[in-house]
């Protein structure tokens, strides 16, 4: 009795902790199987390994315009929110005034507000303003969804910077732009490429958005929606999704260590090891 | 106090005074709106002096320290070095260098990098910079750790290369913002005497911000004592120590048992004063004595109070019994109960004669120097 009351609690929160995983990826990992299946129907058992979805998709005319569409949306996006996110961030981390944790929420706010109600006003307002959808509309719209992430990158990379560095440096007669290029920015760097990274993902990943406010230029997501209206597509866009899915994780990943790295960076441990 | 022998320490005279000015500082003062943080303080600090600001927090020390630095300015008065007024002249062209608090070691770069940081700018020829860098880390006692990252460094460590990266620039005047306070006592004490030896080698004014009374009273040919925004004394450690001025300077630098005096007598030199438990006394008058009425206050400290022994007699003696007893291993705290005196008198006297031995209740004789005895006015 004593033994299985013993065990009991490790044995439901192991399986507990089993589900939750399995939960959160097992839709995931169907992607990359069906994408390796010979038939075009995403069926158990799978019928045969091939590799030609995969070999198809540098033949889609389609697909590379939507990539490169992707591709300079994200980059302008992830670049115009990181330097909109670094002024934000350091004048939170750095200065005290009053109504600094008020404005860090309405920075924050995009994060938890519907993202259709967000394209919608985004996409009234466009009108209104007599913008023409087209690429540039979208990179507006992500920069607003990606200046959160781009501020909680930026805030742990730059919270508890010691001022006594840049000190320092003017104290050993550097210059304040020589103390901003050779202390400042080689120490937040590694935040500033995670913002970068974490913001090209998720401009990239995004379909809400970019639905509203993009014109005729399709970007990835658009893309696949739109070949979703094919079966025949389907195994096509599991590979690009498969694709698109292990770019999204090792840039994440990247972006992670590099955040983790600036966070230790900045925090000067000065004597606490004496 | 730490325990070095006299032939250990770098004694305090042993270097030739410049009588030269290097930091002048008129009637300075600092506000934060209706908060002075110095209050019109005015201060010389000597050519090659090792010059401590002692204070508790909050007295003003620390922004005395970074307006000389250059990272605050005065609200009013002036801050001249080297004969040079500072008015507008940013931290980056003073000729100060200063040693943080959290040392401020640049983590991006190993210790090589962050001591050669401030000569990049000036573009020495062939390996003068290399040269300065290594003759730098000598001085600290780091050769051979330049290629160490400042992450890996200890904290004894972090300390050296911020006094190298300082000392490399061969400063006018190196300020020390709380350098030990993060050290654990053991290598503080040990950095102490190496910070003088330093500074008696280099020949630098040295200007260090400290709470830690020992560490001023070690290390300085002056102190400056600071309370409030306003500098209560300046003057040598065995002056600051045995004469100081008021009793909030009397306290800050270790115990002082204080008595109630009646002024009798009041002439150029000396005082006459009339106290319940050490009866007619006639003292120096300290420079700094303003009357205050006809009351004072007389101050000994207590290794000042002697125990006499058995028959023993002193010219100088009070009789009490005494009320506690405190093992400090080489040393006994006393409190002694003397009839007349509204507070006990605190005694420390050494264990070599057994006072570690005495009877709590036991009557006790007491001899005094009167020379130990200081008038103040409040």
């Amino acid at each position: 009795m004593m033994a299985i009351k013993r065990l009991l609690p490790g044995g439901w929160l192991s399986a507990y902790a089993f589900l939750y995983v399995a939960f959160l990826y097992l839709p995931v990992i169907f992607l990359p199987i069906f994408s390796i299946n010979t038939a075009a129907t995403p069926k158990f058992p799978l019928s045969g390994v091939t590799l030609k979805w995969y070999e198809d998709l540098p033949r889609t005319p389609a697909l590379i315009d939507a990539t490169w569409n992707s591709l300079i949306v994200g980059v302008s996006a992830s670049v115009l929110s990181t330097v909109l996110g670094i002024l934000a961030a350091r004048s939170i981390t750095r200065y005290r005034y009053p109504g600094r944790r008020a404005i860090n929420g309405l920075i924050m706010a995009p994060l938890v507000l519907p993202e259709v109600i967000v394209a919608i006003s985004m996409l009234l307002v466009m009108l209104q303003l007599g913008l023409s959808l087209s690429l540039f509309t979208v990179v507006l719209g992500h920069v607003l969804v990606c200046i959160p992430y781009s501020m909680t990158v930026l805030t742990s990379g730059f919270e508890g910077f010691d001022r006594s560095l840049e000190e320092a440096s003017a104290d050993l007669g550097e210059s304040a732009f020589g103390t901003f290029r050779r202390v400042t920015l080689p120490m937040v760097m590694p935040a500033i490429i995670s913002s970068l990274l974490v913001c090209f993902t998720i401009s990239l990943d995004e379909f809400i958005i970019a639905f509203f406010l993009t014109g005729t230029e399709a970007t990835l997501p658009i893309y696949i929606w739109g070949q979703l209206r094919f079966a025949a597509k389907l195994p096509g866009v599991l590979a690009l999704g498969t694709l698109l899915l292990f770019a999204s994780f090792l840039l994440m990943t990247i972006a992670e260590i590099l955040r983790r790295r600036a966070a230790s960076r900045t925090r000067n441990e000065g004597g606490l090891y004496a | 106090m730490p325990e070095l022998s006299l032939a250990e320490r770098p004694h305090q005279s042993e270097r030739p005074q410049s009588e030269r000015a290097m930091i002048e500082i008129r009637d300075v003062t600092r506000s934060y709106g209706a908060f002075k943080a110095l209050d019109d303080a005015s201060l010389t600090i000597k050519e090659g002096e090792f010059f401590s600001l002692l204070g508790p927090s909050g007295c003003g020390k620390t922004t005395l320290l970074r307006m000389i630095a250059g990272f605050d300015n005065p609200t009013s008065g002036s801050i001249a070095v080297g004969g040079q007024p500072m008015d507008g002249i940013p931290a980056n062209r003073r000729p100060t260098n200063m040693v943080f608090q959290s040392y401020a070691i640049f983590p991006h770069l190993n210790v090589e990098q962050n001591v050669a940081y401030g000569l990049k700018r000036l573009k020495l020829q062939g390996d003068e910079e290399r040269r300065r860098v290594e003759e730098a880390l000598a001085q600290v006692s780091l050769t051979g750790l330049g290629k160490r990252g400042a992450t890996e460094l200890s904290g004894g460590q972090r300390q050296r290369v911020a006094l190298a990266r300082a000392l490399v620039m061969r400063p006018k005047v190196l300020l020390l913002d709380e350098p030990l306070s993060a050290l654990d006592k053991k290598l503080r004490e040990q950095m102490q005497v190496e910070l003088r030896r330093l500074q008696q080698a280099v020949g630098i004014t040295f200007v260090l911000v400290t709470h830690d009374q020992y560490e001023a009273l070690a290390m300085s040919d002056r102190i400056a004592v600071m309370f409030g925004g306003k500098i209560a004394q300046v003057a040598s450690p065995k002056e600051i120590y045995q004469r100081p001025v008021n009793r909030q300077v009397a306290d800050f630098l270790g115990g002082m048992n204080f008595v109630k005096a009646e002024i009798v007598e009041e002439n150029g030199a000396s005082l006459v004063l009339d106290t319940l438990g050490f009866g007619r006394v006639r003292t120096d008058k300290p420079k700094a004595f303003v009357r205050n009425g006809g009351q004072a206050t007389l101050g000994i400290r207590p290794e000042r109070l002697r125990v006499l022994w058995d028959n023993a007699t002193a010219k100088f003696e009070v009789a009490g019994k005494v009320v506690e007893r405190h093992y400090f291993g080489e040393i006994t705290h006393l409190i002694v109960e003397i009839p007349g005196l509204e507070k006990p008198l605190s005694v420390t006297e050494t264990n070599d004669f057994g006072a570690d031995d005495i009877p709590v209740g036991a009557p006790i004789r007491l001899a005094y120097d009167p020379e130990a005895l200081v008038a103040m006015a409040d």
